[in-house]
């Protein structure tokens, strides 16, 4: 136990000395580092800027106000981007292995996954993060609520747990590639497609829909049946209200998913050679 | 002696996917290597050659445990390289000729302090390195350089020393000098046997450039079509599979072409002759021969070239596949 | 023209060889359009006229969107990333002293690789859509063919921006910043994100106005028979300005590169 605690341990620093190369790799390039990270504020802004049209058009989309939706998308995009800067290059996992980069890593005394994630870590996803975080704040303050303790202690409950679902969905997207290695748009139907889901209201689906988002992929977990209770929503499916509070086993469950296909991943990249 | 690679009936195969027809495609087996057995002890210096796809590299992946074997059983530094890869990489250094390992756009310095961290070398000892590797390798003008400004050169000299920071006790050199011009090619064959006698760090280098493994290996493996085919010393190599030794004649009087059993002439220049015959056999009876005949004014042996006995291995691979393996 | 059409021709072999990207990018394009079309049910369920478009509409607009995407390639790549690639090498130099016109060689070059996306990213998306929702389909043969002739010309513009994007790079040590702009721009402006006909007051106009509103806003209406008469050819007429201001700036680009390149040797 003490042994895999330092194990964990070792892999966190490692990971943080290599991110912090990286930084300091864009940082030899500060202009575009800002223009980056400036542009990465407008990109998902822009999302946020197409929400607001459509509520031009309507009051209210599936009977979710405009500061009820930017509450969904500020949690959506909140947790997206961090997942996003802790691990998003693990995506160029395919590009790795086909430049034979991949072997590099393979001989140095760190995970191949902690390695992976801290893999050209970008700093300039800050900019998205920041726009996300500016949305969910607005919408906390713009929301009419009764913030009792526990719907403010939800907060931080949501953007975990939502946190950790995209993480284990991009490593599944990129574990993937250790069969596929051209496969890589495809984590994004699950990973900025799974986000784009969680934007707007589930209830604007049909019911198979959600209950598919809720016990095959998880992404209701994300955001949206901690909303239900912070809004004081109805649950469209009618779920005991427990359901709110097992995001943490979905993530868990998927996290645990993801360890073994990337286990697996590896151990067929070690016997098949590519 | 203590042995630091062991590799015994080690054995790879991979399956390949190949297109038949529009859609169909079929899988085969090719298998890269076979029955590979060999033992390399603390502190040797060994070339390992063969023509392209003979091995080599999958040789490699297997023992630094980026392949697993599918047969056989193969140990390096007390550790099976597939299974405890990570315990392994801090106890070898790799470097991947083309590939470099250092961080692009940063300077040298930088990708050696992060090294310093990720392998843990303990700070003395990481000054005593950087002290030698700047003086052998003359490193210390480049530290403050961005990597991606340095020359070919340069860049091999940082990646040699990125792989030994942290005392590995066997390194892998994947043609190490390509690429490189004469100086830098001479330097970084001196820093590497300086290396092996200091510290007795275990080499293991594959190459194209045959002065490498003259004047840096006491011992040669050559593979080819995934068997190993010549296992020993340097002048063994001669007598691998055809080399011919030549011997250069002086006759008194001009002559015709001599035609004697077990040689071929294959140059006649005035009274000189050069005839060729098996290096593994005897110049003796040869000479017997030409001096019942003629009268001889003077004599030489010229060996075989290592060069050229590799080049026709290269050029001539098909050939190599029948005889039955040469081993010392 | 001959040479022309070799360069289009292997454009559009060396992109079918990724057989397995482009399946995951269908794929792709399907989450996305379902999701979005749920999205739009729902804003036409509240405002069934919105933007002068019934529910059918835009339905149809988001599998148009999803067809076009990369098409056009909205978010670069292609041909021009080639020539971005090609100038920060210093090859290009060699390119700029072709006898053949380095414009025209981009051009074909993307022509042939937006026919691939569009015969695979394209058409395989709208089927799916077509098989999940109630979609609207050009009426004949001749709306049909507009539609044609106005999917070429919203590639031939995204082809000038995204040509002048790379060209930039002539200039710019470093083009990732400009090409993350002109990125965010044809998302947006092209009507991806939301149609441009939802756009409130004179944004709706200023954006109509601009390059990409020929990526995807005024296909989308000529498919959807939302323009008829001399309408149609005003439509096409934008599209054709836009080509040729754009490409006569990316001709200029070159000259002037080729200037640069003279003078500096690179």
């Amino acid at each position: 136990m003490a042994s895999s605690l330092s194990a964990v341990g070792w892999n966190i620093r490692a990971y943080l000395l290599l991110a912090r190369m990286w930084i300091r790799v864009s940082m030899t390039y500060r202009a575009s580092f800002v223009t980056l990270t400036v542009g990465q504020f407008f990109i998902t802004g822009l999302d946020y800027v197409g929400i607001a049209i459509m509520f031009s058009n309507v009051d209210t989309l599936a009977g979710f106000s405009f500061s009820e939706v930017a509450f969904l998308y500020g949690g959506s995009a909140l947790c997206l981007g961090l997942a996003d800067l802790v691990l998003g290059n693990i995506e160029r996992l395919g590009t790795r292995i086909r430049m034979g980069t991949f072997d590099v890593m393979l001989v140095r005394p760190v995970s191949v996954f902690v390695q992976m994630c801290a893999d050209e870590f970008a700093l300039r996803r800050l900019g998205r993060i920041t726009q996300a975080a500016g949305v969910f704040a607005w919408s906390i303050t713009a929301l009419d609520i009764d913030w009792t303790a526990s719907r403010v202690a939800m907060l931080p409950y949501l953007v975990a747990t939502g946190t950790v679902i995209f993480l284990a969905i991009f490593t599944l997207g990129a574990a993937v590639q250790f069969w596929t290695a051209e496969s890589s748009e495809l984590a994004n139907a699950f990973t900025y497609g799974g986000s784009t889901l969680a934007h707007f209201p589930l209830t604007i689906y049909p019911r198979e829909g959600i209950k598919a988002l809720t016990f095959v992929i998880p992404l209701g977990f994300v955001n949206w049946y901690p909303s239900l209770f912070i809004l004081d929503k109805p649950d469209p499916l009618g779920l005991p209200p427990a359901i709110q509070f097992a995001g943490p086993i979905a993530a868990a469950l998927l996290s645990v998913l993801a360890a073994i296909v990337w286990r697996r991943g590896t151990r067929r990249y070690q016997s098949t050679g590519s | 002696m203590v042995s630091v690679i062991k590799v015994e009936g080690v054995g790879r195969d991979f399956t390949v996917r190949k297109k038949v027809g529009r859609l169909r495609r079929n899988a085969f087996v090719v298998t890269a290597v076979t029955d590979l057995s060999f033992v390399v002890q603390r502190g040797e210096m060994v070339g390992y050659i063969g023509p392209n796809g003979a091995g080599k590299s999958t040789t490699i992946k297997m023992l630094t445990g980026i392949l697993v074997p599918s047969t056989g059983e193969l140990t390096v530094a007390g550790l099976t390289p597939s299974v405890e890869r990570t315990e392994l990489a801090r106890k070898i250094g790799v470097v991947f000729g083309q590939r470099t390992t250092l961080w692009w756009d940063l300077p040298l310095r930088d990708s050696f302090e992060l090294l310093r961290r990720i392998y843990r070398v303990p700070d003395p000892r990481f000054r005593t390195n950087m002290r030698t590797f700047s003086d052998l390798l003359d490193l210390g003008p480049l530290l403050d350089t961005p990597v991606r400004q340095l020359s070919l050169g340069q860049r091999m000299r940082g990646d040699i020393a990125a792989a030994l920071l942290h005392d590995p006790e066997v390194v892998y050199l994947d043609e190490p000098t390509i690429g490189l011009d004469v100086v830098s090619k001479s330097n970084l064959r001196d820093f590497l046997r300086e290396t092996n006698r200091e510290r007795g760090t275990t080499v293991l280098l594959t190459t194209h450039d045959l002065d490498d493994i003259e004047q840096i290996c006491s011992r040669v493996m050559v593979i080819d079509h995934g068997r190993l085919v010549y296992d020993g010393g340097l002048t063994g190599l001669h007598q691998l599979g055809g080399a011919r030794r030549t011997l250069v004649v002086d006759l008194v009087e001009p002559a015709a072409a001599l035609e004697l059993p077990g040689a071929e002439t294959v140059r006649v220049e005035g009274p000189r002759q050069w005839l060729s015959f098996p290096a593994d056999a005897s110049a003796a009876p040869l000479i017997a021969d030409i001096a019942e005949r003629h009268e001889v004014a003077d004599l030489s042996i010229r060996e075989p070239d290592i060069e050229a006995v590799i080049k026709q291995l290269y050029t001539n691979t098909s050939a190599w596949s029948s005889p039955p393996p040469f081993v010392e | 023209m001959g040479l022309l059409y070799a360069v289009a021709h292997l454009s559009f072999r060396r992109y079918s060889t990724y057989r397995a990207a482009t399946l995951a990018g269908i794929f792709t394009n399907c989450v996305f359009g379902v999701i979005i079309c749920f999205t739009y049910i729902a804003v036409w369920e509240q405002n069934p006229t919105a933007g002068g478009y019934d529910v059918t509409d835009a339905l149809t607009y988001v599998w148009l969107g999803q067809a076009m995407l990369m098409t056009v390639a909205m978010w670069s790549g292609g041909a021009t990333d080639e020539l971005a690639g090609r100038i920060r090498s210093g090859d290009v130099a060699l390119d700029l002293h072709r006898p053949v016109s380095l414009l025209g060689w981009y051009l074909a070059s993307d022509l042939g690789r937006a026919v691939y996306h569009l015969l695979s990213r394209g058409v395989a998306p709208t089927i799916v859509g077509s098989l999940l929702f109630d979609l609207r389909y050009p009426p004949d043969v001749l709306t049909w063919l507009v539609f044609a002739l106005s999917v070429a010309l919203a590639v031939t513009v995204s082809f000038g921006v995204r040509m002048l994007v790379s060209a930039s790079a002539f200039w710019l040590l470093d083009d990732t910043g400009v090409k993350q702009l002109a990125a965010v721009c044809a998302t947006f402006f092209s009507g991806l994100t939301v149609p441009l006909v939802l756009f409130p007051g004179w944004t709706r106009e200023v954006a109509s106005l601009l390059p990409w509103a020929s990526y995807l806003q005024v296909p989308a209406d000529l498919w959807l028979g939302k323009l008829t008469g001399l309408d149609v050819l005003a439509a096409l007429g934008f599209q054709a300005i836009w080509t040729v201001i754009l490409l006569w700036a990316c001709h200029g680009a070159l000259i002037l590169a080729n200037r640069k390149v003279v003078v500096q040797g690179g």
